[in-house]
């Protein structure tokens, strides 16, 4: 059962103590595309034990030049169960949890419990601080990747009481700023080689190999060959976070997705305004209260119908608070469809201002 | 002295390297780039380096010293 890691055993350094520890880990990876990706196979293939991914988008043709581990008759389909499928075959001995839902402060935290190391592949502000937070509230290191054209940043946070994100940059961007973040571009590679950093840094917090980038900040810039190794170091009070924040949207990552408050909506109701209306709550949730002009698609669900939504008619997302319903907006965004509202604070917004007679929950 | 730009403020500034002289303080250093470029401040967090250490706004600034301006980034 061992043969596998042979070249380990053989390694000078590492060893079956270290392997050991490898195939005892629990880690776990936010987000299985460009960064994820070359996480999720050298863990994998390393032989780390337990391996959690969080993901819930699809395969789309425009991944495909940096996520190398999905294939061109795999566009549309989930990259989460196409990922476990995949990684499962490269090695059989690793055991799979798979979260088919976007990291949200309502579940952050349930998440994250189980694992002794969590690595950030996610792609905007607003979910990075919320790993941040998590992860500080649980006292789990976690492996930060982010990548912007051809240059990419690592660095390991929350590490025995080291420097967090927010030790790094404090607040997140103005709304705006970060203008076309989809569409900057970016070199296939970069994402391989930032991830595979953020791979080995995971393999050393957990063997104790080397030195942890702790207290660091790496940049690469890949054009030039110019690697910088910045000293941060704790921010006092940064370590305190006692509750995870309400919502991390971040406008700057919505893209063309519009926002639409509960009244625009009832206006565009009562004049029967063509739009498409879709609930992305979960059933149960319907059961509790609903707008009966709402279609009912559950958000896991969405992408499966997609292609029977006319993108001739604006398109406005519901869910319980509008985080949830943001992330469709996007992915609906993403799509092309040209017109995608997202109905802000959600039912339960639409029951404080509009529909007082409305249960909440 | 040299100021190495990364990530968006190599894009905001349109260059990789700018040069500054007579500024004291990384306070000074900062309100001189917002100055000069409005963009960076809309970007709330915006770590500036001295000599490749994390420098707060109180630290002071050397003739020859070497900048790095290391804006957040959020691609993955």
């Amino acid at each position: 059962m061992m043969q596998r890691y042979d070249r380990h055993l053989k390694l000078e350094g590492f060893g079956p103590a270290k392997q050991q520890l490898l195939n005892n880990a629990a880690v776990l990876i936010i987000g299985a595309g460009g960064l994820g990706v070359p996480v999720l196979q050298y863990l994998t293939a390393m032989g780390v034990g337990r391996i959690g991914i969080v993901e819930h988008d699809n395969i789309s043709l425009t991944n495909l030049q940096r996520q190398v581990l999905y294939n061109t008759e795999e566009v549309g389909q989930p990259k989460l169960r196409t990922a476990v499928q995949r990684l499962q075959k490269l090695n059989p001995e690793v055991q799979f949890t798979a979260y088919d839902t976007w990291i949200m402060p309502d579940n952050a935290l349930d998440i994250i419990q189980p694992y002794d190391v969590v690595v950030d592949c996610t792609d905007n502000f607003g979910t990075r601080y919320l790993v941040n937070d998590a992860c500080v509230m649980l006292n789990k290191p976690f492996v930060y990747g982010a990548i912007h054209k051809y240059e990419g940043q690592v660095s390991v946070f929350n590490y025995k009481g080291g420097a967090t994100y927010r030790c790094l940059f404090p607040e997140q961007p103005e709304p705006g700023t970060m203008l076309n973040c989809s569409d900057i571009g970016v070199l296939g590679i970069l994402p391989g080689i930032i991830g595979s950093y953020q791979a080995n840094e995971t393999v050393k917090i957990i063997t104790g190999i080397g030195e942890v980038l702790s207290n660091q900040l790496l940049t690469i810039d890949t054009l030039y060959n110019m690697h910088d190794t910045f000293q941060i170091k704790p921010v006092a009070g940064n370590h305190d976070i006692k509750a995870l924040q309400e919502t991390y949207d971040q406008p700057c990552d919505t893209g063309g997705v519009r926002s639409l408050s509960v009244h625009q909506l009832q206006d565009w109701l009562d004049t029967e305004k063509p739009l498409q209306l879709i609930d992305v709550r979960e059933p149960d949730e319907w059961e509790i209260c609903s707008i009966p002009q709402a279609m009912r698609i559950p958000m896991r669900m969405v992408g499966g119908v997609m292609a029977q939504l006319s993108k001739e008619i604006p398109v406005a997302l519901l869910c319980h608070h509008g985080m949830r319903s943001l992330m469709i907006a996007q992915q609906l965004d993403a799509a092309g469809f040209p017109v995608v509202y997202n109905v802000e604070g959600g039912i339960h917004a639409w029951a404080a201002e509009i529909d007082v007679e409305m249960n909440m929950y | 002295m040299r100021i190495l730009l990364f990530g968006i403020a190599k894009d905001i500034a349109g260059a990789p390297v700018i040069t500054a002289e007579g500024i004291t303080t990384v306070a000074a250093l900062r309100a001189w780039l917002y100055t000069k470029y409005p963009s960076l401040e809309r970007l709330r967090s915006l770590m500036i380096a001295v000599n490749k250490v994390y420098a707060n706004d109180e630290d002071t600034l050397q003739p020859g010293d070497e900048i790095a301006v290391i804006p957040p980034v959020s691609g993955g």
